[in-house]
Parts: structure tokens; sequence; C-alpha cells
């Protein structure tokens, strides 16, 4: 049988982009489809008609959506590729557990944060901080979440490691500094540097133009 | 020694706690179960689950995990006896992992907010949680086994059997209806499978006390929600 694999994503997502870099990492060929999220496209509405949302994985017609469960059907499809989870069941328990802490927690209070107003971001920054501070304790010294290499919570982390820094350099808001996070920080600087993950990032330039249009458009 | 081994924080009437004993009831797994006061929370909690500070919480051999769709993974990967929650095909896997999470994040939070409020909150909250209903009884529908893992209860079941038993009482609660049998057949009939199974009847928390403590909860929550 012929493999067919489509992701429908968005250029600046980093949740369609979680998704790219793992399909990468396994060497996995596959059509990418750029939606337009004020105009979604009938094929994305059947594919994830539930939330309507990026990114979608389809493969060979069937439909996949939620980044974090995307990644897991990946790393379940392809096994002698590259490993996105670890084998050990605690070791696999952990790594969703710190996904879903970026998804749950990190990503909307860094968002608010960054982007609320007011006294609603000032206590976004304090939970923020809080919350990246459990990830500094978390990765220690280590290369990445993963260990040697990247794995899941990594992939995951995209925002941390891309997406905080642009939004900061758009806004002024500063969370992620080298004092107060010096592990979140060098990881940060590997994680861009790395081959897969850099061929599936936005150029930065980009990434900055669109948000600062998108701020004054408010 | 084999009970001390897998220990488990949990609250009595949580349907995240009650659905990680489910599974290791299920795959007949000895444990230790140590109930949590979540409103007077011990030093031992927040030790283990800092970032949380929720239950549950499983120790295993010294190993602490959290997050009840985790340790519900965690105990399929770890005890690979009969009944196998996880269907065996990757897209199976992937389709049970989101429909648990459209049950969790969109039925279960707009239920539980709907039985907490008043007025226009409340309506709203309602309309989100039956349309979410819907969605589910569309799935349960296509479905036409057993339960939703099959011929034995799986992830799916555990994850979503709160709709089978605490759902009624947050009705009964908000004085409100979300899923009417009539509308929903395919979802009773599922919850009385469901809550018939003889590992989950002798595993659920009384009903006269759950109407109580969430009486209580809505007064509490009433204000703030």
């Amino acid at each position: 049988m012929v493999e067919e694999v489509v992701v429908f994503g968005v250029w600046v997502s980093p949740y369609s982009r979680r998704v790219e870099t793992a399909l990468r990492l396994k060497g996995v060929p596959y059509k990418y489809i750029e939606e337009d999220l004020g105009n979604k496209s009938p094929l994305l509405l059947k594919y994830n008609p539930i939330h309507e949302k990026v990114p979608v994985l389809v493969h060979n017609g069937n439909p996949i959506a939620e980044s974090l469960v995307i990644l897991e059907y990946i790393d379940e499809t392809c096994p002698q590729g590259f490993p996105i989870l670890p084998k050990d069941p605690y070791e696999r328990a952990t790594a969703r557990f710190g996904s879903k802490f970026i998804d749950d927690k990190c990503m909307p209070a860094i968002t608010q944060a960054c982007w609320g107003e007011g006294e609603a971001s000032d206590k976004a920054v304090e939970e923020a901080t809080e919350l990246l501070m459990f990830m500094e304790n978390e990765l220690k010294e280590n290369r990445f979440f993963g260990g040697e290499r990247i794995g899941m919570v990594d992939i995951a982390a995209n925002i941390v490691g891309f997406w905080l820094g642009t939004f900061e350099q758009v806004t002024g808001v500063e969370l992620m500094t080298r004092d107060k996070f010096p592990n979140l920080t060098n990881w940060s600087i590997e994680f861009v540097r790395n081959n897969v993950i850099k061929e599936n990032l936005p150029p930065r330039e980009e990434m900055i133009s669109y948000l600062r249009k998108k701020r004054s458009a408010r | 020694m084999a009970s001390q081994e897998v220990k488990l924080l949990g609250f009595w009437v949580s349907p995240f706690s009650i659905r990680v004993e489910w599974a290791l009831k299920l795959k007949g797994v000895d444990y230790e179960y140590i109930e949590e006061d979540i409103f007077n929370k011990s030093s031992r909690l927040l030790e283990l689950n800092p970032v949380h500070k929720k239950v549950p919480v499983l120790v295993h051999d010294g190993k602490v995990m959290a997050e009840s769709f985790i340790l519900l993974e965690y105990i399929d990967e770890t005890w690979k006896q009969d009944p196998l929650l996880l269907p065996q095909d990757p897209y199976e896997r992937s389709k049970a992992r989101f429909w648990a999470r459209v049950a969790e994040e969109k039925l279960l939070e707009y239920s539980f907010t709907a039985m907490c409020t008043h007025g226009e909150k409340k309506e709203q909250a309602l309309k989100s949680a039956v349309e979410a209903a819907e969605k589910i009884e569309e799935e349960m529908k296509r479905n036409n086994k057993k339960f939703l893992g099959g011929e034995s209860i799986g992830y799916l079941d555990l994850a979503m059997g709160w709709i089978a038993y605490w759902l009624p009482v947050w009705e009964e609660v908000g004085s409100m209806q979300i899923v009417d049998p009539s509308q929903f057949p395919a979802t009773t009939a599922w919850s009385k499978r469901f809550l018939d199974h003889p590992v989950i009847k002798q595993n659920l928390p009384p009903r006269d006390k759950m109407l109580v403590y969430f009486h209580e909860r809505r007064k509490i929550l009433g204000g703030l929600v």
C-alpha cells in the first residue's frame, strides 16, 4: 500500500510544527497543507469537525487531531525510527506528564503574561516564572529533556525554545532570563541549533513581523 | 509484600482517582489506598505532586506519577495482563486518547460549570455541555460493541465512566438535564452496561454522600465560578 501522509498546519503554529518535526525525525515524507484559519478549508472541517483546528495528520485517509496525540501516533506507527517516547513505562509517564504540563499550564500562562494586560498579565508573569522554574529543575544540566537526544518533551517545549523568545522580543516582557534560567537558556540554544528542529521553525524575522502586525492590530 | 509496592493517593468522590482504582482492580493489581483530604492537603501529597498538588498520585516501587489518563496508560504498559486497556492498533489508540480528552475538556468542564452557576452563565455552560454530549453520543452509536474497549472494558470506558455515575448526580444537584435518555440512547445504554460491570459496580462512591458533597460544592463555588 502506498503510504499517504498529509499534515494540515499553519506556519506560525508551534503545534503544527511539532507534528512536522516528528515526521522529519522519523524520516517520513508528507504533504503539507497550509490552512488559513480565517477561512478554513472544507477538508480541515471534515477531518477535525470537533475542534476545527490545526494540526491534523491524515494517514491513508485516517485523520488524527491534537498534536500530542499525533506525536504518540507517529511514534507507534514508526517504532523502528528515531524514538520520540522512551521505552520504559515510568519514563513514558514522565514524558507525557511534562508534555501535558507544557500545554495545560505553561502555554496559557506564557500567553497571558506576554499578551495580556494590566493585573492579569502581572499575575501571569509570576505564574509563568514559577512554571518555567519547574522545567528548569526538571531539565537540570541535561542536554535535552529526552536526555542525550531530543524527545517528546523537547518537541512539545518548542513553545519555550523558540516562540517564547519571539514573544519577549515583540512585547518587551522578560520571562526566561539567563540568570534565572541557566539550564533552560542553554537548552533553548541547543534546541534551535538542532538540524531537524531548525528546519521546522518559522524564520525568526518573519515570525517577529507577524507578531508585530498582530499586536498593532489589537 | 505486593500491596506495598503500589500506593494510590486518592479522594473518595474524585472521578479522577476512582478511574485509576478501576484500572488497578480490573487488572487485579494489589495496592494500598491512601485517602487524601483535598481541602486540607497533606505534606505528603504536596511533596509527591508539587506541580499540580492534586490526586490521584500513583507510587510504584518508589516511582511517583500523576495525571489520571497518564496513570491508566502506565498501568496498561506495566501490568500487561487482561484486560488490555488500550487498543492494539495505533489509529484506534489515537481515537481513544482523542475522545478521552473531548469528554474531559468539554463535557466534564461544561457540566460541572453548569452545575455550579446560575442564569446566563449556566445556560451557556449547559448548551456547550449538551453539544459535547451530542458528539460523544455519535461516537457511542458508531461503536456498536458492548463497551468502548470492545468486548471488555477499556481505557475509553474508564476515561468516560464518570458520565455514567457522576453526571446524573451533577444533573440532580444542578437541577438540569444534559443526557436525556430519550435523546441519548447509545450513551444511556453504554452507561447501564458500564455500571453493571462487577468491578465497577463494587467501586462507586455512595450516591447519597455524593449528593451532599456536590450540593455543598455548588454553594461554595457558585459565587466564584
